[in-house]
């Protein structure tokens, strides 16, 4: 085993409703939705409208940006409906499945005898290009970049994550072949990224032309922007990419079988799920038939993905293109009498200010009260604790805050991203919005670059 | 408590924008939301958020404070029976100096808190609770016998001058509640300093004995009296004179460790400022030339302020340095200065206070060579690797 990396700074938080080791076949979703709002940085351009027929892999919007960046269908069926937002962005585009799932085709290959440029093509033609980030800025990879690495994060810490090795287990051939199309997309090194609490699912460890490196220590020890931070640190000028494990199986079955195939496992979460487990189905479902009679009584919050990252959907909401996990947990909206005064045995905190970090191990319910206002910067050296790279936060913080674009670089924003941070705004007495801090300073800088 | 939060409900609409008292909207949301923790949920980012807030955090440095704001009414007390040749009971005592302190601390507050809620309506903010930890740390550095108009023209000076025109809490550079006590060193300093101020009832004479110097421990030291220092267990159990809050070390190495425990008050900046005080009290002691420069360097960290602003002065986070190296820095430099200008500068008895706020002036410049040297970190990396 090569070196163990330890991230020492970090927090986990220890919530109750772990999803339990059951992968159940989800009843297939009547309605699919892409959401624009996944891909940070793009401008949507649609190519249906209401009422087209698409198959899995037919494309529904590009990027105005990298017009040869198609967004696919995951089903066949027919587009109903486009929603949109304030200002008339596009949300969701909603396809309403048929029975059996027709699919486009693509040509059956082997990644080794294909160029850089051929497998590129199929990938954006597929709809399966987004699955590959970069960094900085974390946006979708540009083709016409070459890469010092590629990445490849294969834990998660966040809060509730689904066990990556246990979704891999069966998947190894494709997850192979899916590394093999990476090889072809870099020429540094692609780096494994495991977990090296326990032993990693065979379909990692047995690998080839990956470079498998260990890591130990507390969320965000599973981030890849961690990672990348103390394995190979992105310097001004540095591009590296980064994927995740399903999106990887999903490339290599598209190579393997020559059709987009989104199935995929996520892990359903959370206090207010009567029996969290996990589910096999295909990207982009709504989340109705997981949640319907399976969600204990009250108002709840549906996210798509975890606590600290994920994005808030309805009850009948859309999987979001990267999530592996959905979360459920009870909103927070009530007036607690002297709450501040609380003891807090029920509560969490990462500080010791309330009676709970008495009680190691326990497991919390936590809801979306943010438990007090907001304020300006008061308390010092939170955040530290909790973000284990080599930069200043608050100092980063404020720079993006005077929009100090030179100060951003100084201080090290090409190597973060808003999960990053998302530890930071939970710990934050003064309850400031990190993560949405950190996005903007990321927009302004690329804006700022291009 | 619901008919409370339906009465609350139902007069919230008067204080909000159109309503009758729009003018007091910030008023309104500061005791509805000192009374109840808001319903507020989170928007966009994180789902959850950690359980502590700022009122929480502020409410245990109050608790913190407690111990000596106790121990320091009664240590009030306590000189006064002496100083007239008294006998009196414990309790006695405490009561004397509660009549005596408690009506310092009601205008610390009430001054304070009355800028703070004015500053709060006219900027459009919620009221910050840094200052239920200024208005307690204020009566605690001040001698007992200032006059309580001198307490009132202080604070608002803190408040307006030391706060309120950087920004309000979060954006001041001097530590408020020591800007409150310097402002009334220089412009009242025979209410501040000489032996007459620290025992109630001395500056007017009424009833003391003629025996009775009512010098402090270092005013004694300074004069050369080594000989009259009090004993050892007396600076640490705080039975000595000084300021209302800072003569018990006991008591305050009580609210060190609830800072401490709590993760709220700076474990890197109490040591390094004791730390820096003992390297001081060393470095006096080996080139000693007078009495006062032989007192062993650790008896240095139970006289006067040192260990009260080790604790709850020099830890103010927003004063203070923010980086990890640099609040090592500034926690050393406060202790080293404090005892230099303690022991070396014949004008000033005490040194804790100055060194603290040019420390707080410097704090900025500590913390941009820290962050310097992380940049420089940073582009050698990126020159290495090119």
């Amino acid at each position: 085993m090569s070196k163990v990396i330890k991230i020492k700074k970090g927090l986990n938080i220890s919530m109750l409703g772990t999803a339990e080791k059951i992968i159940k076949k989800a009843d297939q979703a009547e309605l699919y939705a892409v959401k624009p709002t996944d891909f940070k940085g793009i401008r949507p351009k649609l190519v249906v409208k209401v009422g087209d027929k698409v198959k899995a892999g037919s494309p529904l919007f590009f990027d105005k940006f990298q017009p040869s960046v198609q967004f696919t269908s995951p089903v066949s069926g027919e587009v109903v409906e486009i929603n949109r937002g304030e200002r008339r962005v596009i949300l969701e585009v909603v396809v309403k499945a048929d029975a059996t799932i027709e699919y486009e085709e693509f040509k059956v290959s082997d990644p080794k005898d294909l160029t850089k440029e051929e497998i590129v093509a199929v990938m954006q033609q597929s709809g399966l290009w987004p699955a590959i980030r970069q960094r900085p800025y974390s946006t979708i990879a540009n083709a016409e970049d070459n890469p010092k690495a590629i990445f490849i994060s294969a834990f998660d810490s966040a809060p509730l994550a689904p066990d990556m090795d246990y979704i891999v287990k069966d998947c190894s051939e494709c997850f192979q072949k899916g590394i093999d199309v990476l090889s072809k997309l870099t020429e540094g090194t692609i780096h494994l990224n495991l977990n090296s609490d326990y032993p990693p699912a065979e379909t990692f460890t047995k690998a080839k032309g990956v470079q498998l490196n260990y890591f130990t220590g507390p969320h965000p020890a599973g981030n890849v922007g961690v990672q990348i931070n103390k394995i190979d640190p992105i310097n001004k000028g540095d591009i590296v990419w980064y994927t995740y494990p399903q999106e990887i199986i999903t490339i290599g079955r598209l190579f393997l079988e020559g059709k987009y195939d989104a199935t995929k496992i996520v892990a359903l979460t959370g206090s207010e799920v009567k029996h969290p487990k996990y589910f096999k189905i295909i990207g982009g479902a709504s989340i109705k038939n997981l949640v319907q009679d399976n969600v204990n009584e009250g108002e709840q919050r549906y996210i798509s993905g975890n606590v600290l990252t994920g994005s808030k959907i309805s009850d009948h909401g859309y999987v979001g293109f990267y999530d592996n996990q959905v979360t459920v947990i009870p909103e927070g909206k009530f007036f607690e009498f002297f709450g501040w005064a609380n003891l807090g045995f029920t509560k969490h905190t990462a500080s010791r200010a309330l009676f709970s970090w008495m009680l190691p191990g326990k497991k919390f319910k936590l809801n979306t009260n943010i438990h007090g206002g907001k304020r300006a910067y008061v308390m010092t050296g939170e955040y530290d604790k909790v973000f284990p790279m080599d930069i200043f936060p608050v100092q980063l913080i404020k720079a993006i805050l005077v929009e100090d674009i030179d100060k951003m670089e100084q201080l090290g924003i090409y190597e973060v991203d808003e999960e990053d941070f998302a530890l930071c705004e939970y710990v934050c007495t003064s309850k400031i919005e990190v993560q949405s801090i950190i996005r903007s300073g990321l927009d302004l800088m690329r804006k700022e670059m291009s | 408590m619901k008919s409370l939060r339906k009465y609350l409900n139902k007069i919230k609409p008067h204080f909000e924008k159109g309503g009758k008292f729009e003018k007091l909207e910030s008023t309104f949301e500061a005791f509805e939301s000192f009374m109840f923790v808001p319903d507020t949920v989170t928007k966009k980012g994180t789902h959850i958020r950690d359980a502590n807030d700022m009122k929480r955090t502020m409410a245990i440095v109050v608790l913190a404070v407690v111990p000596t704001v106790l121990f320091g009414m009664w240590n009030v007390g306590f000189h006064h029976f002496i100083a007239t040749g008294q006998e009196g009971t414990i309790l006695q005592q405490f009561w004397l100096g509660f009549l005596r302190v408690f009506p310092i601390i009601v205008v610390s507050y009430v001054v304070g808190l009355g800028i703070e809620f004015a500053f709060a309506e006219y900027r459009g903010h919620e009221v910050n609770e840094g200052f239920l930890v200024s208005g307690i740390l204020i009566p605690l550095v001040l001698p007992v016998d200032t006059p309580l108009w001198m307490v009132a023209v202080a604070t608002a000076f803190a408040v307006v001058i030391g706060k309120e025109v950087f920004g309000g809490t979060g954006m001041n550079i001097l530590n408020p509640a020591l800007t409150a006590r310097a402002f009334l060193f220089f412009a009242y300093p025979s209410y501040m300093s000489g032996n007459a101020v620290w025992t109630h009832g001395m500056i007017n004479g009424e009833g003391i004995i003629d025996t009775y110097s009512g010098a402090t421990p270092l005013a004694e030291a300074a004069a050369g009296n080594i000989d009259k220092l009090p004993e050892i267990s007396d600076m640490f159990f705080g039975t000595i004179l000084g300021s209302i809050g800072e003569t018990s070390t006991l008591a305050i190495l009580i609210g060190a460790a609830i800072l401490l425990i709590t993760g709220i008050g700076s474990a890197r900046i109490m040591i390094s400022t004791f730390v820096g005080g003992l390297a001081m009290g060393l470095l006096l002691n080996a080139f000693a030339v007078n009495p006062f420069m032989e007192i062993p360097a650790w008896q240095h960290l139970l006289l006067g302020g040192f260990a009260f602003g080790a604790v709850f002065m020099a830890t103010d986070p927003v004063s203070a340095a923010q980086t990890r190296k640099g609040k090592i820095i500034y926690g050393f430099l406060i202790g080293f200065l404090a005892i230099l200008i303690r022991v070396i500068n014949p004008a000033y008895p005490e040194g804790v206070m100055l060194a603290i706020l040019l420390m707080n002036v410097f704090a900025p410049l500590i913390d941009h060579y820290v962050i310097e040297g992380n940049i420089k970190k940073r582009l050698k990396r990126a020159k290495v690797k090119a």
